[in-house]
């Protein structure tokens, strides 16, 4: 590149755009989730060896070249397992997200624009909802459905919801009183197309964020209830579960295989929680 | 029929704050404005001015009282698409707040394209641009605003923009409530222009409500003076402004600052005032 070139582009740069420029966390952590996301879509391309399987002659193997990040009781490789485990960690937490978000937005929307008794007796049910711990709902859906992947994430959904329409219904309170949504209402928009179509795609940016953040604690709680065995069965290599699976070493001292998938869940949901709250910080802006 | 409105003994109630009482808003308030014709409506803060423009477009429901528009008796009961197009139809208005007013997700262009294909009869492509552009003409907005978003233009822009958006519906009566108020005198002045000269193209009866007696005169050939939510004086603009025959319109006369303004006689007429209901 010529010096010409490189005065150009440091003139046409204003100031405003330097300033807004990310701070390296932000950056580092956006690569992070990237890594993250790629070990999810790509586990079988990447990981070195299948995830489930055993070698009986290299069982609970320190990190070392043949094994990066050795190996557990039953000789599988750790490495490979916790690629492989991204997807079902991830997924669980997208769906769990998901199913809440659905439930939350409805009802706190709803709350909203009807006001008056539909608020009270959602706001009601919500606070209920609020009353239960997390845990509570798992058990009650495991008496109905069984244990397995779908028990955890539709039991811990069903804790995220309230929060969620908590959330909700306050923005969509605050967006409602602007003068544009009475606008809308002259120009005869009717409710629904009014919700769906104006008024949601402006509290997206907001929720987005908060819901970012809130991805990194459904993951973090589905991993516990993996942990404790409610959710993924074995041979799933879910991070939560392989942390489980994992203490049988750290009783022979060997803490890797209960180490390693619990670091992983933490780094990924500490980076999931300062992208979140950048976000929200940054598409929050309201004019 | 000549009328384009008739407002007939207009009541609204909120009902009592914490440790308040009841807090009537608008009180009786009868008045009619002709095709094409413009009515001011002026009070200090709190007299109801806002509530009873809120009544008129049919955001919040009388108490008592009966309003008719463009020849038609607004119900507060009617649903449905095309019952919610037709009282489109009757009335537009433009709001105070010139930074909530407008989506902000939306382009001028986008947010008269949206107006237009609900309310066009024909909203063929070329007929939406080319309504576009006349509208845009007519509230005095170049072409290259229509692809700025809101935070995009300045406080009078988007109050044109807001004007342009109402007027896209075609509107028999347009309301507009303080939208001059919070924008400086110089735009002030372009708008109001604007205004007559929408007024005289288009055939739309204006009401527009204003706690500044200064702009009044400017806009409006009729007034409706509104004292704690009641019509206290009601006439020929520029002959209350220069006749007031009620005292309270009197007061807010000389209590704007002008030539012959004197601070210590508006006090005398306010403490005159604070006595009588
Ligand atoms: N939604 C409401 N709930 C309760 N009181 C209201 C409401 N809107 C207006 N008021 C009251 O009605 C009175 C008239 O208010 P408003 O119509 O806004 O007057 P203006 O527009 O002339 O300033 C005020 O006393 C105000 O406090
Ligand atoms: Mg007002």
């Amino acid at each position: 590149m010529t010096i010409d070139g490189i005065s150009a582009r440091t003139a046409a740069a204003p100031l405003a755009g330097r300033r807004r420029r990310s701070p390296w966390t932000f950056r580092v952590c956006i690569a992070i989730l990237g890594v993250a996301v790629a070990a999810a879509v790509f586990a079988p391309l990447v990981a070195p060896y299948e995830p489930d399987a055993t070698d009986f002659s290299a069982i609970w193997l320190p990190p070392g070249p043949g094994h990066w990040l050795g190996t557990d009781q039953l000789g599988r490789d750790i490495l490979s397992r916790v690629i492989h485990g991204a997807r079902p960690s991830l997924l669980g937490a997208i769906a769990l997200l998901a199913f809440a978000t659905v439930l939350g937005v409805l009802i706190g929307v709803v709350a909203a624009w009807r006001r008056g008794w539909v608020d009270t007796v959602l706001a009601r049910i919500t606070d209920v909802m609020f009353a239960f711990p997390g845990l509570l709902f798992v058990v009650l859906v495991i008496a109905v459905f069984d244990r397995g992947p779908a028990t955890a994430v539709i039991g811990m959904g069903l804790a995220f919801a309230p929060l969620i329409a908590k959330f909700t219904r306050a923005i969509a309170l605050e967006e409602l009183a602007r003068p544009y949504v009475d606008a809308y209402r002259l120009q005869g928009v009717g409710g629904v197309q009014l919700i769906a179509r104006y008024l949601l795609p402006n509290l997206m940016p907001t929720l987005v964020g908060y819901l970012v953040v809130l991805f990194g604690e459904g993951l973090m709680s589905l991993a516990s209830l993996n942990f404790l065995g409610f959710g993924a069965q074995p041979p799933s290599s879910e991070w939560g579960l392989m942390v489980q699976e994992g203490r049988a070493g750290v009783i022979q001292g060997v803490l890797g295989p209960a180490l390693i998938p619990g670091l992983t869940i933490a780094v990924v949901v500490v980076a999931t929680n300062v992208v979140g709250v950048r976000l929200s910080d940054k598409l929050a802006v309201r004019t | 029929m000549s009328e384009a409105v008739r407002v007939s003994d207009l009541t609204k109630t909120y009902p009592a704050r914490r440790g308040g009482a009841r807090v009537v808003a608008v009180k009786d308030v009868s008045f009619e404005l002709a095709k094409g014709e413009s009515l001011g409506l002026v009070g200090e803060s709190g007299s109801g001015k806002t509530t009873l423009t809120r009544l008129l477009v049919g955001l919040a429901r009388p108490d008592a009282g009966t309003i008719v528009i463009d020849g038609r008796t607004r119900e507060g009961r009617e649903r449905g698409r095309a019952a919610r197009l037709r009282r489109a139809k009757e009335v537009q208005m433009v709001f105070q707040d010139p930074y909530g007013s407008l989506d902000r997700r939306m382009s001028v262009e986008a947010a008269l394209r949206d107006v237009l294909r609900r309310h066009l009869p024909d909203p063929a492509k070329d007929t939406v641009r080319a309504r576009i552009s006349e509208l845009m003409d007519h509230v005095g907005l170049s072409e290259k605003h229509l692809g700025s978003r809101p935070h995009e233009l300045s406080g009078g822009q988007r109050q044109r923009v807001a004007i342009a958006k109402a007027l896209a519906v075609d509107p028999a009566v347009l309301v507009l409530d303080e939208a001059v108020s919070a924008l400086d005198v110089s735009v002030q002045a372009q708008i109001l222009a604007l205004l007559n000269r929408i007024r005289a193209e288009t055939g739309v009866s204006l009401v527009f409500v204003t706690h500044d007696l200064a702009v009044v005169n400017e806009v409006t050939g009729q007034i409706l003076v509104m004292y704690k939510g009641e019509a206290v004086e009601r006439g020929v603009t520029a002959e209350v402004l220069r006749r007031p025959r009620h005292p309270y319109t009197d007061m807010l006369l000389s209590s704007a600052p002008g030539p012959n303004w004197q601070p210590e006689r508006v006090a005398e007429l306010r403490a005159a005032f604070a006595g009588t209901p």
